[in-house]
């Protein structure tokens, strides 16, 4: 009987088909853990810009800087993602777009919406 | 209700209500940072000082932080099996975001006073 238990298994990642909602799904996941462990440099950094006016220069010069650009347009990029995905999802509790060819589109539209706000950032920072 | 699927529920709302709240945030501060940046250091601290900006971020800060455990409350779930390092990772969870909450508020008290 124990054998009967057994059921099969397909769970090679690499050959998996993804589908676009649970890339949106999966990207969700990366950006929120990626914001979560940012959040101690960004407290530390909102201090340095209060603390003083010397404090609030350095910062500035950071944000100047092409690695600052470059790391906060990164960040702005999972933001955009986190956002828009999270949007998403909350139309779906509200049963928004969800049949099967606008659930799709949705997504699409969430990893497109999200490249182009960080393009938009990268734009204006440069 | 106390049981562990109404906890569950329970998150579930927290997470989504607290979403709304980030969002509008996010959006308010995104305008605001195109439209009229700080020029310098005083106008950065004026509108940090602001009473209604003030408070406005420290429930930022805590919805943020409620949003991020049960985020990553999930995903420690989804992906560790052991009860131990399950319970393990959630204290150290824990401590990391009050910290990080008393931290910020702390900040955001500085600029008030």
């Amino acid at each position: 009987m124990k054998t009967m238990l057994i059921r099969p298994k397909f769970l090679n990642l690499t050959k998996i088909h993804f589908p676009v909602a649970a890339v949106v799904s999966i990207v969700h996941r990366i950006s929120g853990v990626l914001l979560s462990v940012s959040l101690p440099v960004l407290i530390y950094l909102f201090g340095l810009t209060i603390r003083d006016e010397h404090g609030y220069t350095i910062v500035v010069g950071l944000i100047d800087s092409i690695p600052g650009k470059l790391t906060l347009v990164f960040l702005l990029w999972n933001l955009a993602h986190h956002f828009l995905a999270g949007i998403r999802f909350l139309l779906i509790d509200l049963d928004i777009g969800i049949s099967k060819t606008t659930a799709a589109r949705g997504a699409w539209l969430v990893h497109f919406g999200a490249a182009g706000l960080a393009l938009l950032a990268l734009g204006l920072l440069l | 209700m106390t049981s562990a699927a109404s906890l569950g529920l329970k998150a579930w709302l927290v997470q989504r209500l607290t979403a709304v709240y980030l969002a509008v945030f996010v959006l308010f501060a995104a305008i605001k940072f195109i439209w009229l940046p700080p020029q310098d250091y005083s106008q950065w601290i004026a509108w940090v000082a602001h009473p209604f900006i003030n408070a406005a971020l420290a429930l930022f800060i805590l919805s943020l932080l409620l949003h991020a455990w049960i985020g990553l409350r999930d995903v420690i779930m989804d992906y560790v099996k052991s009860a131990a390092v399950r319970a393990g990772l959630f204290a150290m969870l824990i401590l990391l975001l009050s910290g990080c909450g008393l931290w910020s508020l702390r900040l955001l008290l500085k600029v008030a006073a």
